[in-house]
């Protein structure tokens, strides 16, 4: 008990008093790494919360700057940090709310050649990033690493979230076996997003963060959840592990990673 | 009169409020075994109904709270889980 100070006992005290959490799960928060693909609509979300929880290493990555159109939705910076690096606007964002926790931000494009070196080390990855390619990488990278991957995505008032648990459910290749083609998809700079659209995507992802971290509840394992935000509804939709599927399933095609830029430019 | 359990551990959370009253009442019985009762001393007259109320939600069993002199209150909580 007295492994926490008195610090941490009021900072933490609301989720040390639920029973799902407590003392032992605090720990567990305070020894977590996780690390987070991107510093932008989702990953400020996440980020900020995590933080707030406790957890004891975050890393992020992200190689763009702050621009005034961000600021909507991107809730870890501010006026302050236009110009910036988003990793150093988020960690200083961070830092201030709660210098327990180790922040250690990467200004680089997250690459073939960099994730598995800097996933790693961490025990729970989240996807906030905004293009295929990436999403892709990611998700092989984990399946490669066995590396449990809360995958988030939004699109102008729709969200996507789906825990990835490599091994025993499905991945992100199960549900859509090929990047859909550039074009059909439109980015984030094409379709709009109200902002708290990604507040509610980066929140459920930084819950099932949690959940994983300490072993409670369930979590959306093979499962995609949508958010309908016109409607106001959220839908869950099985998806099954796909036996045939190329980097999962039990013949894997994928065993390395791809150049993924290429495949997604070469796709159409 | 019912009879004297000599408790396993005391703690006293005099000068304490909500909801730190309940965490270190709950850190404490976390780091107790099942069977163990722990002894709290407490002078926040809220959390004298609200401590035993939560225990109980979280499966412990309230041996006793009563109210020893103007100030203080002593609640009883046996480890009936982990
Ligand atoms: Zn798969």
């Amino acid at each position: 008990m007295s492994e926490f100070t008195e610090e941490q006992l009021q900072k933490y005290s609301r989720q040390i008093i639920l029973p799902e959490v407590g003392g032992k799960g605090q720990k567990k928060l305070l020894n977590a790494k996780v690390f987070i693909v991107g510093a932008g609509g989702l990953g400020c979300p996440v980020g900020y919360y995590l933080t707030g929880a406790g957890i004891g290493r975050i890393t992020i990555i992200d190689n763009d700057t702050v621009e005034l159109s961000n600021l909507q939705r991107q809730i870890a910076h501010s006026v302050k940090s236009l110009g910036k690096l988003k990793v150093d606007s988020v960690s200083e964002t961070f830092k201030n709310l709660n210098p327990d926790v180790n922040i250690v931000g990467i200004p680089q494009k997250i690459t073939k050649d960099n994730i598995m070196d800097l996933i790693k080390n961490h025990d729970i990855v989240v996807d906030g990033s905004d293009n295929f390619p990436t999403r892709y990488l990611v998700n092989d990278a984990c399946v490669m690493l066995k590396k449990p991957l809360v995958s988030g995505a939004i699109l102008k008032f729709e969200g996507h979230v789906t825990t990835i648990i490599p091994g025993q459910g499905h991945c992100y290749r199960c549900l859509f076996e090929e990047m859909p083609p550039p074009g059909l998809v439109p980015s984030c700079q094409e379709a709009g997003v109200i902002g708290a659209i990604p507040g509610v995507i980066g929140s459920l992802q930084a819950i099932e963060v949690i959940k994983l971290i300490l072993g409670k509840g369930d979590v959306l394992k093979n499962t995609l959840l949508i958010y309908d935000a016109l409607k106001t509804t959220f839908r869950k939709v099985k998806i099954p592990k796909n036996p045939d599927c190329p980097v999962c399933g039990s013949n894997p095609t994928i065993t390395e990673l791809l150049d993924y830029d290429a495949e997604y430019c070469a796709a159409h | 009169m019912e009879e004297d359990i000599k408790p396993d551990k005391k703690i006293s959370i005099k000068g304490l409020v909500c909801p730190y009253t309940f965490v270190k009442a709950k850190l404490a019985v976390e780091d107790m075994k099942v069977g163990q009762v722990l002894e709290i001393l407490l002078d926040f007259e809220e959390a004298s109904k609200s401590i035993p109320k939560s225990m109980e939600d979280h499966g412990q069993k309230v041996l006793k709270v009563e109210k020893v002199n103007d100030t203080d209150w002593i609640i009883q909580i046996r480890k009936e889980k982990e």
